[in-house]
């Protein structure tokens, strides 16, 4: 923790705002919520990297004043694995869309999760590909439209909390835009966990998602995720059970971590000799 | 506002793109756009400080700073 003041301008790169993002995205919304977690934290900037595939979430890797890594699309994780066993002393954290996370990164992802490694996966689900123009998403659900969905989708989506939850992610949580200071809570728990920690939050894209399915402008859809998500265990939730739950879903201490797993067999093979 | 406290509200309206969200969950109706579609502090007197616009900011546009009135360095 530390007492002093939080001013953003301390962990950004300010000369490349304004950001790219539409107005009212909700991205930087998750942005916001992160560089506050990191300074309620207390962490060095020097202590953590980001790394960062392809799409519109993947862009904040270049906005923050930490080490930072923009690779290739789906591969974040990949990446983040090799910096976190070369590097283990330092904080990992990965920004992932939804389509960069569970459609071309869906591999990496569930095998990051079974790895138990240390990384903070943090899952900004705005249900579209938003910076190549608007198409469907493993996160978009069926009945919805999309530019590449016009008679709407057929395909049903993927869970992100029970699918890292069945993978083997140790830390599972889940929150919305709407709820920033929430959203920021559960980020710090997501960094200060040892293993792999997956934070999903749902974030508008109100120009594509929000236009084509008729969700409104940015205002609306964030007034959308107030009623439509509870908080587990909450009254809310009891007496509407269909409602999307937050908060945390999975904190598992007991696997062992994947670097101090493998530091183990590395003085094994050495026998002391090193 | 608290007795002796005021508030400022600085706005960046070069990173602020109007999108209208610190205006929709002001919950004492603080702001509003300018001219330019862009948000400004029209009623700063009513402001309490909660710090939800600059929360929910997008465009990290706003920042607010509290000053208590002639109690300098009286916080720890």
């Amino acid at each position: 923790m530390t007492t002093q003041a939080f001013n953003f301008k301390d962990y950004i790169r300010p000369r490349f705002f304004p950001h790219i993002w539409c107005p009212g995205c909700g991205h930087g919304i998750v942005l916001g919520s992160l560089l506050r977690a990191v300074h309620e934290l207390g962490l060095d900037k020097n202590e953590i990297v980001m790394t960062s595939g392809i799409g519109c979430s993947s862009r904040i890797s270049g906005y923050v004043d930490f080490h930072s890594l923009h690779t290739i699309h789906g591969r974040a994780l990949s990446f983040a694995t090799g910096v976190k066993l070369s590097q283990p002393n330092l904080k990992a954290i990965v920004p992932m869309g939804d389509g960069d996370a569970l459609a071309i990164g869906g591999n990496h992802f569930i095998h990051a999760a079974r790895r138990n490694i240390d990384i903070t996966a943090i899952v900004m689900n705005n249900r579209i590909y938003g910076m190549t123009g608007g198409q469907f998403s493993p996160l978009s659900g069926s009945g919805k439209k999309a530019t590449t969905a016009p008679y709407t989708t057929i395909d049903r989506d993927f869970d992100v909390a029970e699918l890292a939850k069945s993978a083997g992610a140790t830390f599972v949580a889940r929150s919305t835009v709407y709820h920033a200071n929430e959203c920021k809570d559960l980020i710090k728990k997501g960094i200060t966990h040892k293993g792999f920690s997956v934070v999903e939050i749902l974030t508008q894209c109100p120009t594509y998602y929000g236009r084509k399915n008729k969700e409104g402008d940015a205002i609306q859809m964030m007034e959308g995720y107030k009623t439509n998500t509870a908080k587990i265990g909450s009254k809310k939730l009891e007496k509407n059970p269909d409602l999307i739950q937050r908060g945390i879903f999975v904190k598992n201490t007991d696997v062992p971590e994947y670097c101090e797993a493998y530091d183990k067999i590395i003085k094994t093979a050495m026998k002391g000799k090193a | 506002m608290g007795k002796g406290k005021t508030v400022k509200h600085l706005i960046d309206k070069e990173w602020c793109k109007g999108c209208g969200i610190c205006i929709h969950f002001c919950p004492k109706n603080v702001l509003d756009f300018d001219q330019y579609g862009k948000a400004e502090a029209i009623r700063p007197e009513d402001c309490i400080a909660c710090k939800l616009c600059e929360l929910r900011c997008p465009d990290l546009a706003i920042q607010i700073i509290e000053d208590q009135e002639g109690e300098n360095e009286k916080q720890e």
